[in-house]
């Protein structure tokens, strides 16, 4: 089990460095640079900003120049946060004015006052907050909504279970954003129509320090508008899942040894029936947490979504860069996550090479 | 012994039943099916829009009135009565005008030809794509399996939409500086008279057939060792005839199944690119472009975001209902998955 963990972080430490290096060559042979402006910079100017951000090099230079910034920990007598350019995600004070200092993204380039770090601790945190949320609301309404069109196939009420679940799956964000702003925020106005209710400093550098009803008047409109198609992929999955399950043998030995009904659905049937639930929940809890641009947009909240797009059009490197990482390391995690859980949810699997 | 047993149980009205076949026992099943026949007359219909858009249209979809700008007709009044008191009226604009006065009906009739064309070509060049890849990974197995396969695997962890939008970027500021005479510029030319459509369509087919692989090469792995392949290479059929002839032919089933299903998928890409500036170039009409107009204004005109979502959403039901259908009819073992 631990040389199989060891081995997929091996992997997932490739996999980053080759999606690293697939951006880094995207991005740099996009025409245009990040200091283009409609009025030109005079180049004696341009000549210094490319020279202050190391841009004049060689780009074999610049990449191991980022890769050795974010990857190889420093240790360093400088204060943490005392520039733009040594600023590190992870500070460990180790002795007396000693610091070991791991991850500096860089400075961003479109904003000259604010590295890459700053959006991860301020933007990212907002970002993954909706996602999270959407991620509850994916499986609070898609599981139960699953089981119960199972329990009673081909009744009125799977009918209507798989009717809500193909409208969920028809309704992207940008159709259901703007409608549920106009019924809810602007005809009833019941809920405010934009804007997010949590602001930096987070707990933990992620939980909103505010837990009221305020912040969950905002978040539901966004994270039901995400989390609703994912409800619907994940209650025909596990509509799916759990009839097939209860089709199998070990259920009917179940039954045979006069189980309550109960019990055999809740221990011996749903246990199992979840795997390929749990499969689809990996990517789909990344694919959540990278993939709330849309929503964002609609709803007016300052995640790292409208950053990333921002970037791009702005030729900000390090912010396309860190993001790209960022959102790459998530979804590897989420799915090596996944696959430990199968273990536990199957005796059988067994994690070996 | 238990051959005459089941031969006896046969009842002979039961015999005299004509043998249907493979694609007419599908097709019986998909008819049975309301819902996909539901969604089956909504693209047909769809699908005539977009042919028949310059007659059915009642405006052009770029003409401009800007004295009409945010018009809405009267009836619109009634069912959106916050609009009353600032609003201008004018009855000539069925569903409303945009803000620079383009009538909303006409390009929203026009944006079928984009979100159809997208349906279509989507799949067709994720399928093109992923079986030749996966059929060759497959088939070869071993260390080309395990290359190939790595790769895949690594472009799976890439975050889909961030890749996406970063290509969708790369190819528009790229191709739009290019010096006359040159191939990209007259891929950029060409881009251009489809008034955006060509990247979408290369963007959608770097990002989406990875799937396709993985589901072909399972395919291929599991019928690469019948004995009808190991008849046709004893015959001396190379590995091209094979591939082509013999395994594809028996693995696209599932595979057209599978793309079938994914079209939503590639419709509501279109439609979020557009969104956010990176899909069609305006005034080319697309549901994602006028949903992201018109959400900017949801306050004061609804109407503007709100009939492109429906037109959307109804597109999106169409394709998941008929989507379902064709699964259940092809592999009724799947039924509801």
């Amino acid at each position: 089990m631990t040389r199989y963990i060891v081995r997929r972080l091996l992997w997932t430490l490739l996999v980053l460095l080759v999606i690293s290096l697939i951006t880094f060559i995207l991005m740099h042979s996009v025409p245009g640079g990040p200091f283009d402006r409609e009025k030109a910079v005079p180049p004696e100017i341009l000549a210094n900003l490319l020279a202050k951000y190391h841009l004049d090099e060689p780009l074999y230079k610049q990449y191991l120049r980022y890769l050795w910034d974010i990857f190889i920990p420093h240790i360093s007598r400088i204060p943490p946060g005392s520039s733009l350019t040594d600023d590190h995600l992870i500070n460990i004070k180790i002795g007396n004015k000693l610091w070991l200092k791991w991850m500096n993204f860089g400075p961003s380039y479109s904003s000259r006052s604010r590295t890459v770090n700053d959006y991860f601790r301020q933007q990212f945190p907002v970002s993954a907050q909706l996602g999270v949320m959407a991620f509850l609301v994916a499986i609070s309404i898609g599981i139960p909504l699953g089981i119960l069109a199972a329990l009673k196939q081909n009744t009125i009420i799977d009918y209507i279970g798989m009717s809500i679940a193909i409208f969920g799956v028809s309704v992207p964000v940008i159709v259901l954003g703007p409608i549920l702003i106009w019924i809810f925020g602007v005809t009833l106005k019941w809920l405010p129509p934009t804007g997010w209710g949590a602001k930096p400093p987070f707990i933990l550098g992620f939980i909103p320090s505010n837990l009221k009803p305020e912040f969950f008047k905002y978040a539901i409109m966004p994270s039901v508008a995400l989390g609703l198609a994912q409800s619907a992929l994940i209650a025909r999955l596990t509509r799916a899942s759990l009839l097939q399950v209860l089709r199998e043998d070990y259920i009917r030995t179940a039954r045979a040894k006069g189980l309550p009904e109960r019990t055999v659905i809740f221990v011996h049937a749903l246990k199992n029936s979840m795997i390929p639930v749990v499969t689809i929940m990996g990517p789909m809890f990344a694919a959540l947490v990278t993939g709330t641009f849309v929503t964002e947009t609609i709803f007016g909240i300052p995640g790292l979504g409208k950053y990333f797009v921002l970037s791009i059009t702005n030729r900000d490197y390090p912010l396309i860069m860190g993001t790209i990482l960022l959102y790459a390391l998530i979804l590897v995690l989420a799915n090596l996550l996944v696959d430990i859980t199968y273990a536990f949810l199957d005796p059988r699997i067994r994690l070996t090479d | 012994m238990s051959e005459q047993t089941v031969a006896l149980r046969v009842r002979p009205e039961a015999l005299a039943r004509p043998v249907r076949g493979f694609w007419e026992d599908a097709f019986l099943r998909l008819i049975r099916n309301k819902a996909a026949v539901l969604g089956g007359i909504i693209v047909i219909t769809l699908i005539f829009v977009a042919i028949f858009a310059d007659y059915i249209a009642p405006y052009s979809y770029s003409e401009q009135s800007l004295v009409d700008n945010n018009a809405v007709p009267a009836w619109m009044l009634k069912v959106f009565p916050t609009i009353r008191g600032y609003a201008r009226i004018n009855n000539k604009y069925l569903l409303g005008a945009d803000y620079v006065g383009r009538d909303l009906l006409s390009r929203i009739i026009y944006g079928t030809r984009i979100s159809l064309t997208v349906a279509f070509i989507g799949p067709l060049i994720s399928l093109l794509i992923g079986t030749i890849y996966g059929s060759i990974s497959g088939y070869f197995g071993g260390r080309i399996d395990n290359i190939m396969m790595r790769l895949v695997d690594v472009l799976y962890a890439f975050p889909g939409l961030l890749f996406i939008i970063l290509l969708m970027a790369f190819f528009r500021s790229t191709l739009t500086r290019l010096t006359p005479g040159t191939f990209a510029y007259y891929v950029g030319q060409l881009d251009a008279k489809m008034g955006g459509m060509l990247f979408i369509f290369i963007g959608i087919g770097l990002t989406a057939w990875e799937n396709m692989a993985r589901l072909t090469r399972g395919q291929v792995l599991s019928i690469k060792e019948k004995e009808f392949i190991e008849a046709a290479r004893a015959i001396g059929a190379g590995h091209l005839r094979i591939m082509f002839r013999h395994i594809l032919p028996n693995v696209i089933g599932p595979l057209i199944v599978a793309e079938t299903l994914a079209i939503p998928s590639y419709i509501s890409l279109e439609a979020f690119l557009s969104f956010i500036g990176l899909g069609v170039n305006p005034p080319t009409p697309s549901w994602g472009l006028m949903i992201s107009e018109g959400a900017g204004v949801i306050r004061t005109y609804p109407n503007q975001a709100i009939f492109p979502a429906l037109a959307l959403a109804i597109t999106m039901f169409a394709f998941n209902f008929l989507g379902d259908g064709l699964r259940d009819a092809f592999d009724p073992r799947l039924r509801g998955t």
